[in-house]
This record gives structure tokens, sequence and C-alpha cells, in this order.
């Protein structure tokens, strides 16, 4: 019985041991690759958001952290800063429209200091397929209305959908899912617009209070 | 030989994983929305069983039967994890529409299936080609409700192929019928249950018509044999 006992418990162990190393092993080797493309996929967005003739630093590494109740939440959520010549001439700043028709819509937009869109694309989202997920690029050209649009203030009526008045198209049958992204393009804009003289200020990437 | 074409036709017909036995329905259902989807995660559950299958079939005579269970249950998840690592590492595409889903292939009950009903007992290219026999007739399920969801819902098919396979497949997608709003019905999950279960019975219906067939052919040649030896003797 004990032996049995013993016998098991061995082959048991002996297995773990082997299964857990060869996981430890492929982790140890595909980390590299699977951080360097995160990197390059991370490089492609900030790309399609800021365009890259805009700047000449590397805007990965130029990463803050802002917390802002204009960002959708309380969480923390990251800058990325693009500089010409050593003066900040953009920024791509990710955020969150709390109000999408199925929970919260991850985007990140890019804008100059003037309050002008220079590109915005979703992250993340939960909306209804057919409908709402016309906010992604690969379904529809939609996200690209914003290129190059400015946003004059807090009460630029032109910036909302065209049912609130506004010049951006809804879709047919979901008014809710693009007037969330609207709207938090709008305040993530004016926010990097007074981020400008608070970027010194402003803690890094990595910090403790991450 | 024919072992080997018992489990080639097992796999991919008489007991097909997701139309006969219904097993590992939570991914079927989930990622079928588009024939794209369906083809990712059907080639990566093909993957997980042929490695899955061999490494427990190779490992069979040091496997002590009151604790086989845990053992496989190790060896899946430690497969999975790095068929996951790999995919995230060599097809970021992939792992992009597929990521959530890769984790999944952990609780699908025809991994564990397969190992304790082949792998245990048989050799090891026998073990890896039921595993791989049966991973292929998921995936064409998978692929045909895929299709079928997807046509229906948005007229396309094919959509985002380039994802899966590179840049080339961009010529994949087909614009099958254009919708100005798409059905939603045939996205969302109830349609991909209601499409499983068009499925079935489509294939119950060939199952009996083939039946039938044979049937018909036996009683044939029972007729026709007398025959033939009354008119050789005459």
């Amino acid at each position: 019985m004990l032996d049995t006992i013993r016998k098991n418990g061995v082959t048991l162990a002996l297995f773990a041991a082997i299964t857990t190393g060869v996981t430890a092993i492929v982790n140890t080797v595909t980390k590299p690759t699977v951080e360097h493309q995160t990197q390059l996929q991370q490089k492609n967005l900030l790309d399609q958001v800021v365009p890259t003739d805009m700047y000449d630093n590397h805007i990965q590494q130029e990463c803050y952290v802002v917390t802002d109740a204009a960002l959708g939440n309380a969480s923390p959520h990251h800058l990325y800063l693009a500089r010409k010549g050593n003066q900040p001439v953009a920024a791509a700043l990710e955020t969150t429209a709390p109000d999408g028709y199925s929970g919260a819509i991850q985007m990140l937009v890019g804008a100059d200091f003037n309050g002008k869109v220079l590109g915005v694309r979703v992250i993340e989202h939960h909306e209804t397929p057919g409908l709402g997920d016309k906010i992604e690029l690969r379904i529809s050209d939609w996200i690209n209305s914003f290129n190059g649009k400015v946003v004059t203030g807090p009460d630029d009526k032109a910036f909302a959908v065209k049912k609130d008045g506004g010049e951006f198209d809804q879709f047919t049958g979901a008014t809710i899912t693009p007037r969330a992204v609207v709207n938090a393009t709008k305040r993530t804009a004016l926010l990097i617009e007074t981020l400008k003289g608070k970027l010194s200020s402003l803690p890094e990437c990595g910090d403790a209070n991450e | 030989m024919s072992e080997a074409k018992n489990l080639l036709v097992g796999g991919l017909w008489k007991n097909n994983s997701a139309l006969v036995q219904l097993l590992g329905l939570c991914p079927l259902l989930a990622v079928t929305a588009t024939a794209t989807n369906a083809l990712g995660l059907g080639l990566a559950t093909t993957l997980v069983l042929t490695l899955t299958n061999s490494f427990i079939s190779a490992s069979r005579r040091w496997v002590p039967s009151e604790i086989r269970i845990p053992i496989y249950v190790m060896i899946i998840a430690s497969v999975v994890s790095c068929v996951q690592m790999l995919i995230n590492a060599y097809a970021y595409g992939l792992y992009q529409s597929l990521g959530i889903f890769i984790p999944l292939i952990v609780t699908n009950c025809i991994v564990v299936g397969r190992a304790e009903a082949v792998a245990s007992k048989s050799s090891i290219p026998l073990a890896a080609l039921d595993g791989f026999a049966i991973g292929m007739g998921a995936t064409c399920a998978m692929v045909v409700l895929g299709s079928l969801r997807e046509i229906i819902g948005s007229g396309t098919l094919f959509n985002g192929a380039d994802q899966l396979l590179g840049p080339w497949a961009k010529v994949l997608r087909i614009e099958v019928i254009h919708f100005n709003s798409p059905m939603l019905l045939a996205m969302l999950p109830p349609g991909a249950f209601i499409g499983l279960g068009m499925m079935l019975a489509g294939k119950y219906l060939i199952d009996q018509k083939m039946k039938q067939r044979a049937l018909r052919r036996a009683e044939e040649q029972a007729l026709a044999a007398p025959q033939g030896t009354t008119g050789s003797a005459v």
C-alpha cells in the first residue's frame, strides 16, 4: 500500500517537473520575440494616430502616465509624446469611452497641442457585431473621419454625431457607440491641449504609482 | 492499415467530435462568427490534439493507471501553454484574433477524451493520426458553421483571412451578398446554436440516405446472386 503511494507520488512529481520544465523553457525562448512583437504592434498603432513625419524622437520611449477624469475613468492612462527638434509637437493618449453600448471602449487618440485630432483607433470594445463594430478600421473607415478635425473648445457643437447637431455620421441602427467614441475623442483632444504646459510634471511610465 | 482508415473516417465523419459526440461546443460556438476564426481555432485544436495524443501515447508505459488522469491534465495544460506562447511569438495576427480562445482548448473535453479512449492504448503514429483526424473533423465542422454564419450574417466569406494566413490571403475574401444592415441573429450566439442544429439535422439526413442506399444495394445483390448462380447452372 505505502509502496504504491510512494511509486505513484514519485511518478506524478516527475511528470509535473517535466511538463513545468518544458513550459518554462518555451516561455524563456519565446519571451524576447513576444516582447518584440508587442513593441512592433504598439509602434504600428502609434504610427496610425500620429504621422511619423511629424516627429523625430523615439515616441515609444517618451511614455508618461496621465490620470484624469476626462479619460473616462480614474485609472492611469499612457501618453506617448512626439517631439521635433526637442519641441513637443503632438501626443498619443490612451483613453476610455465609458458609455459604449456594451461597456467601456478602449481607444488611442493622437492630437497636437492646438486641438487638432491626428488619428483615432479603437483598441478594445464589446459593441454589437454588425452594428456598433463599425468603429473598427477593419470593418469600416468611419474612424478615419476624425483625421485633421479640430476641437475648438468644450462647447464645440460641430464635434458630435449628426443626431446631436454635429458633423460625424452615426451608423444605421447604432447611435450610442459612435456618440461615445466622438465624445471621448473630444474630451481627450481637449485634455491633450491643456497638458502642454504640464508635460515636465507628468510621471514616467513604469514608476511606482502606475 | 484498415485501423488507420477507421480512425480517419471516424474522426472526420462517423465519430465527429462536433457533430456526433457534441464535445467542445464552448469554443466551437463562440469562435465561429467568421470562417477565418473558425479555421484558426480548428487548426490550433488539431495541432494540440495531435501533440497531446503523441505525448500521451509515448509515455503510456510509465503512467500507472490510477494516476493517469492528473498526468494527462498536466501534459495537456503544458502543450496548450506552449502552443499559445509559440503562436504569440510567431503568428501575432492569429494570436490577436484567437488570443482568448487558445487557453479554452484546455477545457475542450475532446482532448482528454481522446487521450483516454485512444492515445493511452495505441502506438504513437496511430495516436497522432487519431488526434489529427478528430481535429480535422472538428475543423471542418467549424469552418462550415463559420462560413454559414458569415455569409448569412455579413454577406462575406473569409473576411480577414490575411490576418491568419498572411497578406496573400486577401484575395480569399469573397463578397457573396451585399447587405446594408447585417443579419444580427446569425452573428450572435443564438445563431451559432441554430446553425449547429441545422448541421446536425443535415448530417443525420445524409447518414439516413447512405444507410438506405446501402440497404438497397444489399437487397439487389441478394436478388442478383441466386439468379446469377441459376443462370450459370443452366
